[in-house]
């Protein structure tokens, strides 16, 4: 009951005009900086930081704005993954696997229609779960220790082994090669520097949307420009748009288990809506083992696993920062840093000192997903007409606004010669079959990986048995194996 | 021949300081060498909102990121691409000189590759534990760390060879056990660490002092000591240093600016004048105190100096700890 009240409280700053406007700015701002390849919820949060200084805005107006921007971008992510095959921001990667196939067949409309329900779906589970349970989460966060991610990423890597089911030994090169890429920088548990080739760009290891710009929207104009010498050029054609109750229904279960999935990936310290989402997709492709043919080529299981995940990681990765002063992720590692440049001190004692700032931002986060849903769908018609635009037109621009992007992160042209390098890379990649998705995951989920190994291994002394100190890791190696051997085990018996 | 080139040097120098007398910046700008929120970050706030308070520019500074290695992206690109652009102060930190002292920040560029011109103040290493650690002292927790260094983990937000790390080591030293001893896990920032610190998983923290505000006042944590060669002021002030304990671990965070290696002496001057002017001002001195850090003001040759001194002993720092040979 005490928490209504706060609620409440919560409520009454976030339907102040001036709050109200601003999370409405910035939900569309954030739909549009994540519908654009390149910039990301990361740089858009940046980007609007000082202006949010600058304006003078009280720091839980300046909070909810850019708060709007970073779930604003997940659902904007979507956009360009299905449409276009390039993700819009790091948490749609996954989206690309089945969102594209979708489009291809003319069904981009119902593709972007059934993911914005589902990032809606996402956002809101996650947010009543915050609601309900936010002392209790912050506690279980922090009982995740190293060897828990250990086995977390394990999980991770074995639910997606099959991921690309039909070529296994290619999907398993490319993971490998987003391992290796994983480990380019300094090695902070040596303090030596790896594969840097003594090029300062690379000390702090490969960046990440460099290379998810890099292999994805590169690739993708290669392509395109291959089609055209060959005068292979098609329009796709465009669908209807709209939401269907059957869609709904048959995605119910899989938008929850995502939701969850994606909320609690989220709340843990260090991984964000790219972790959240690839764990939801590989989770989802395991429960439809033997009913899985589609995903990949269109599945909308596939789809809304993902966009459900991503956004309720985004909401999740709220949690610690309000309640314990850590980020839950890259985006809200900036929105402390704005915190504390307006000399509020996120913890523990936010929700007792302020409870304006903490309750009135969940609450815009309520007001802002709902306007994100209105905003989307009849935007849907819209976005779905880029299809109907002459690629040989809409590419260039693309590509346009990647650089531009990539050189606002750095303002180093290092990165845009290492984007077209990966570029080129991806698309050799693509030609000889390879899914590009594994190397994106491999370079993620790698890094954490072996951070995490390690440092349970320093802390043990070199001692194994440190991976299964508690209930929690002990939970994670069982569903580990049950991942692993389960579909071979239910294969045999259905045989019978 | 040679005195002839050195003669025309020194006219030419003197032409130089005669014609571009008066510097004036037209596009006063600051490099924060890391991504928005960090530490960086805050320095360049410090000097842009510090200098508009204490009403030292006609026009506002601009704040620009380029995030890499510590600092190493920036120092590398002012020495190739900015040398001599007396308009763009970048901000650095005793971690940024670290990596220097340790030839991380790329081949052949040391710390005499830039300009050292103005403080923006000082932040203190602390010794700090979770609230329900045994320990009360910094003495009790050195006594439990002599009979088995390896039983209790250290952990902070840098790597191995950064000035987390450092000061872990340094406590190692002050205590008489052999830093290589200690078991110490590195994290993704000071965030993460703390994370750890409250779960259990590590049970040392060799942090900051200023970032523990928060934490303090909730009561998650225990500061055993602060690594400042004097006791703080204000709100710190109830805690004692490690020197007061008997122990010999000091760690000072100075951030800072320089400028390019070639930018030219009456840029210099202008930039060391405006901080001298600064440091005068309840503007500038209050922005410092917003910004979580503690006075400690230097400027032009004295901090040039300073900093090339303290970048030496962290050289021998590091190689003490066996980090470079």
């Amino acid at each position: 009951m005490e928490t209504l009240g706060f609620l409440a409280t919560g409520f009454s700053v976030a339907l102040a005009p001036m709050n109200l406007a601003l999370v409405l700015i910035g939900c569309f701002v954030g739909t549009l900086i994540g519908s654009l390849p390149g910039i990301g919820p990361i740089n858009g949060v940046a980007i609007l930081l000082p202006l949010a200084y600058a304006m003078g805005f009280p720091p839980e107006s300046a909070l909810i704005l850019l708060a709007g921007v970073y779930y604003g971008a997940e659902y904007g992510g979507r956009i360009s993954s299905i449409l276009l095959n390039v993700p819009g921001d790091a948490g749609a990667i996954m989206t690309t696997l089945d969102g594209y196939p979708l489009a291809q067949k003319g069904e981009g409309g119902r593709a972007l229609a059934l993911s914005a329900v589902a990032s809606f779906a996402g956002s809101m589970g996650a947010l009543t779960l915050i609601v309900l349970f936010a002392p209790l989460l912050s506690d279980l966060a922090l009982k995740f220790g190293p060897s828990e991610f250990v086995w977390l990423m394990t999980f991770a890597f074995t639910c997606l082994a099959t991921m690309v089911g039909s070529r296994p030994l290619k999907t398993t090169i490319g993971v490998v090669i987003g391992l290796l890429l994983a480990t380019v920088g300094v090695d902070s548990g040596t303090g030596i520097l790896r594969y840097t080739m003594d090029i300062p760009n690379f000390f702090d290891g490969v960046d990440f949307l460099v290379v998810v710009i890099g292999m994805f929207a590169i690739s993708e104009v290669l392509v395109l420009l291959e089609n055209w010498l060959r005068n292979d050029m098609k329009l796709t054609p465009v669908g209807r748009s709209f939401v269907s109750m059957s869609d709904l229904l048959a995605v119910k279960w899989v938008v929850l288990r995502s939701t969850l999935v994606g909320f609690v990936i989220g709340v843990l310290p260090g991984t964000g809506a790219s972790i959240g989402s690839a764990v939801a997709y590989g989770t989802e492709k395991r429960f439809a083992e033997g009913n899985d043919d589609q995903f990949g080529k269109g599945d909308i299981r596939g789809l809304a696993a993902p966009e459900a995940a991503n956004n309720a990681s985004a909401a999740g990765s709220m949690l610690p920062m309000l309640t314990l002063g850590i980020p839950g992720s890259g985006t809200t590692a900036i929105l402390l840093g704005a915190l504390l440049m307006f000399n509020i001190t996120p913890g523990p004692l936010l929700f007792e000192q302020q409870p304006e700032i903490a309750w009135g931002l969940i609450a815009s986060m309520f007001v802002g997903n709902i306007a994100l849903l209105v905003m989307n769908l009849p935007l849907i018609g819209m976005f779905v007409r880029l299809l109907s635009i002459k690629q040989s037109y809409l590419v260039p621009v693309i590509v346009m606004l990647t650089f531009i992007g990539i050189y606002s992160i750095h303002g180093d042209s290092f990165d845009l010669y290492f984007m077209v390098v990966l570029g080129v890379f991806a698309f050799i990649l693509r030609k000889l079959g390879f899914s590009l998705a594994p190397v994106i995951l491999g370079l993620v989920l790698g890094a954490v990986l072996e951070q995490n190994l390690r440092r349970a291994l320093s802390i043990s002394g070199g001692d194994w048995g440190i991976l299964f100190n508690g209930p929690i890791t002990i939970t994670l190696a069982i569903a580990t194996l049950l991942a692993m051997v389960g579909p071979v085990i239910m294969k045999a018996l259905k045989k019978r | 021949m040679n005195t002839i080139k050195k003669s025309l040097l020194a006219i030419s120098v003197i032409g130089l300081t005669s014609t571009a007398f008066a510097y004036e910046t037209s596009k006063p700008t600051c490099i924060a060498p890391a991504k928005p929120g960090g530490g960086f970050d805050l320095t360049c706030r410090v000097v842009s909102t510090g200098f508009e308070r204490a009403q030292l520019l006609d026009k506002p500074m601009a704040v620009k990121f380029m995030p890499g290695g510590v600092g190493a992206v920036a120092y590398n690109h002012i020495n190739k691409v900015n040398p001599d652009d007396g308009d763009s102060l970048v901000a650095f930190s005793s971690g940024s000189l670290l990596n220097l002292a340790q030839g991380k920040f790329g081949k052949g560029l040391d710390e005499n590759d830039a300009r050292w011109v103005g403080t923006a103040g000082v932040d203190y290493g602390a010794i700090i534990v979770s609230s329900d650690a045994p320990w009360q002292t910094l003495e009790d927790l050195v006594k439990d760390m002599r009979k088995d260094p390896t039983a209790f983990v250290l952990g902070a937000g840098g790597g191995v060879g950064s000035q987390d790390w450092m000061k872990a080591a340094i406590l190692m030293k002050a205590s008489g056990i052999d830093p290589k001893k200690m078991r110490y896990v590195a994290y993704e920032g000071g965030g993460e660490a703390i994370a750890a610190l409250m779960g259990g998983h590590i049970k040392v923290y060799p942090g900051d002092i200023g970032e523990m505000k928060g934490q303090l006042d909730a009561g998650k944590v225990r500061v055993l000591a602060v690594m400042s060669p004097e006791r703080l002021e204000g709100e710190f002030a109830s805690i004692p240093t490690a020197h007061e304990q008997g122990f010999n671990a000091e760690w000072t965070i100075m951030r800072g600016y320089y400028l390019g290696p070639k930018v030219s002496d009456d840029a210099y001057e202008y930039w060391s004048n405006k901080f001298a002017e600064a440091y005068k001002t309840d503007g500038f001195k209050q922005t410092v105190a917003e910004k979580g850090l503690m006075p400690f003001y230097m400027h032009g040759e004295v901090l040039d100096e300073y900093v090339k001194e303290r970048v030496q002993d962290m050289r021998e720092l590091a190689k003490a700890a066996g980090l470079i040979k």
